[in-house]
């Protein structure tokens, strides 16, 4: 069992990070932590993605020395897709950021519930 | 290869390249580009239609010839054009009707980033649409999460922005989900094109080998995907986001982004998974006791709350509960009841929306019921356009709603272990639907206790008119010949 365990640390690693950041993303009441928590997972993904595509002793597929054997490189796809999941979760990150700045403007403090209850107060007032 | 073939990229590029140039632009034009580019993109999809229907197989369009498993691939049979088209229209039917809307919700300076939103969910929903690469899938999956928030968070109302933030976090532990499940099933497999995949899942489930780690998989893309189209019981974000953006930012989310991602779950369903290997698996019949709790529970929430939004967007969530429940009733008959229920929510939905918005300005703004006392007779087209949206969600004969429930039934009575249950679910739903919007209707055309005032002329809202006399014709047509629209569903089905 720990001898698995061991051998697989990284994705094990990887879907421990997963459940820190989604349960951060999903139970945190700050906004920033959120966010945070959202950073995390994804980070994860990445990792178990990009600890897939690295097999050792092999190269980036990268032909300097006039190898073109395939089997002395690696697969350069799990990078590239890493690659571009972050470009993802960098532009998320800074929507939820502008997000958040609006609902501070308005509201003083980061804590969602609060929020809820003010925009609340806010609407009755108004009708 | 024919021409035709090459339209849904032009069409997908075309959508990215107008929302370029849309943020350069001011409102007017650019509200104009987006218009254009919806009708042309719904013009376009109708000979990639054709091409379909005339060989009766899917074309795999390679992108700059690269062979798989490297190069990214497009796939289009019949039912993506034809779902393409009709979302299209729909889409160019919300930003015209919504126009008056939009210019008394968003800052005139930001009108045009509006539209900028507005085309990259139009890309985004034609490239979930057309994809043939799960990867490619995810991306556009946050790109249409990005540009749905925008569409929603640019009204900037305290609680606009809270529903932002709440559809936000909802998607993107959907999205996180779906990631994490293409990330299992690429090391699993070592593919993400669809056709590579499904031929190696398919031995993977034969062999009996990592059980586990597919059923993982299968079930965290299902999952997300769930999460992001509201199925009970994540719908909670549904009501705010729905309740409080524009009208037209309403109908393109509860009608088109949502339905997107469905679509893609039944086109993973079909060419990742396997149907055969889905169908064993178990996850359809949590699919089907989801749906149906959601058309249950969705009803009953419609009819405790008091503002029309809101009661729309709760039904919202009872709808994707029959689409869900068509899911995983059975791959065939259930599955084409689905795609066509998809199609009715994506017209129906947007119109009540728009006719709501109508009905609640001829009230003096007032969203509460007991505000819309009359309210049809103070505009009579959103009267009618509401009306017959609120009878095709009932299910009235000659309607859409009508034969999407015939459809559920009649799938329903090839399984017969499901037979009952599922006839039950219909019947109580729909007595359920019938009370809230017959409730609605009533109120709207009662003029007990209200002063007549002279009616809103159909000339003075040329837009809304436009969009509501599009949707409601497209309801009533497709109601009433629906036989040639199921017969393309159901061949659509069988090339997916």
């Amino acid at each position: 069992m720990l001898q698995s365990l061991w051998e697989n640390r990284i994705p094990v690693a990887a879907v421990v990070l997963f459940a820190v950041g989604f349960t951060t993303l999903l139970l945190h009441r700050n906004l920033f932590k959120k966010i945070i928590g959202l950073n995390i997972m994804d980070t994860a993904a990445y990792l178990f993605l990009t600890s897939l595509g690295y097999i050792s002793g092999r190269k980036p597929p990268i032909i300097t020395d006039g190898v073109t054997d395939a089997s002395a490189y690696v697969n350069p796809l799990p990078a590239g897709l890493v690659l571009t999941g972050i470009v993802v979760s960098v532009s998320v990150t800074a929507l939820m950021l502008a997000l958040t700045v609006r609902l501070y403007e308005r509201y003083h403090t980061l804590d969602l519930d609060k929020i809820y209850l003010m925009a609340k107060d806010e609407e009755e007032e108004k009708k | 290869m024919s021409f035709a073939a090459n339209l849904p990229l032009f069409s997908v590029v075309g959508c990215l390249l107008a929302s370029a140039v849309s943020a350069v632009l001011r409102a007017k034009p650019a509200a104009w580009v987006t218009r254009i580019l919806a009708a042309l993109v719904a013009a376009a999809s109708v000979p990639v239609l054709l091409l379909g229907l005339k060989t009766g197989t899917a074309v795999t369009y390679t992108m700059g010839h690269f062979p798989a498993p490297w190069g990214n691939e497009l796939r289009f049979g019949i039912l993506e054009p034809l779902v393409s088209g009709i979302f299209a229209l729909v889409l160019l039917a919300c930003v015209v009707g919504g126009d008056r809307e939009l210019k008394r919700d968003i800052e005139p300076a930001k009108q045009n980033l509006y539209f900028v939103m507005v085309d990259l969910v139009l890309a985004a929903l034609l490239a979930l649409l057309y994809t043939n690469d799960l990867f490619t899938g995810y991306v556009f999956i946050e790109i249409c999460t990005i540009a749905a928030c925008g569409i929603l968070m640019i009204r900037q109302l305290g609680r606009t922005t809270l529903a932002a933030v709440r559809y936000m976090i909802f998607s993107l532990i959907g999205s996180g989900l779906f990631m994490l499940g293409i990330v299992f099933l690429y090391s699993l497999t070592g593919h993400l094109l669809m056709p590579n995949l499904k031929t190696a899942v398919a031995a993977l489930w034969a062999s009996g080998e990592s059980r586990t780690p597919l059923l993982t998989a299968m079930c965290l893309i299902t999952l997300g995907l769930c999460i992001k189209s509201g199925l009970f019981p994540f719908h909670f974000w549904m009501p705010d986001t729905y309740g409080y953006s524009t009208p037209c930012s309403a109908g393109i989310l509860s009608g088109l982004v949502t339905k997107g991602y469905i679509f893609l779950l039944i086109k993973i369903i079909r060419c990742v998974f396997g149907v055969e290997v889905f169908y064993a698996s178990g996850i359809q019949s949590v699919l089907y006791v989801l749906g149906v709790a959601g058309m249950v529970v969705g009803s009953i929430s419609a009819i405790r709350v008091n503002d029309v939004f809101r009661m729309i967007a709760f039904s919202s969530a009872a709808q994707i509960g029959y689409i869900f429940m068509g899911v995983g009733l059975s791959p065939e008959l259930g599955t084409a009841a689905a795609l066509f229920h998809i199609l009715t929510h994506a017209i129906t939905k947007p119109a009540l929306f728009l006719s709501a918005s109508r009905l609640s300005e001829a009230s003096g703004g007032r969203k509460r019921f007991k505000a819309l006392q009359g309210a049809a007779h103070r505009n009579p087209t959103a009267g009618a356009a509401f009306a017959v949206g609120c009878l095709s969600m009932i299910g009235v004969p000659l309607t859409m709603g009508f034969i999407a429930k015939y459809l559920f039934a009649f799938a329903a009575f090839r399984e017969n272990r499901l037979l009952v249950p599922t006839l039950l679910a219909l019947a109580i739903s729909t007595v359920l639907n019938t009370f809230y919007f017959a409730r609605t209707l009533i109120r709207v055309y009662n003029t007990r206790g209200v002063t007549p005032v002279p009616p809103v002329r159909l000339r003075t809202q040329p837009g809304y008119a436009f969009a509501a006399i599009l949707l409601t014709a497209e309801n009533v047509v497709c109601g009433i010949l629906a036989q040639p629209l199921i017969e393309m569903l159901t061949k659509g089905l069988s090339v997916l």
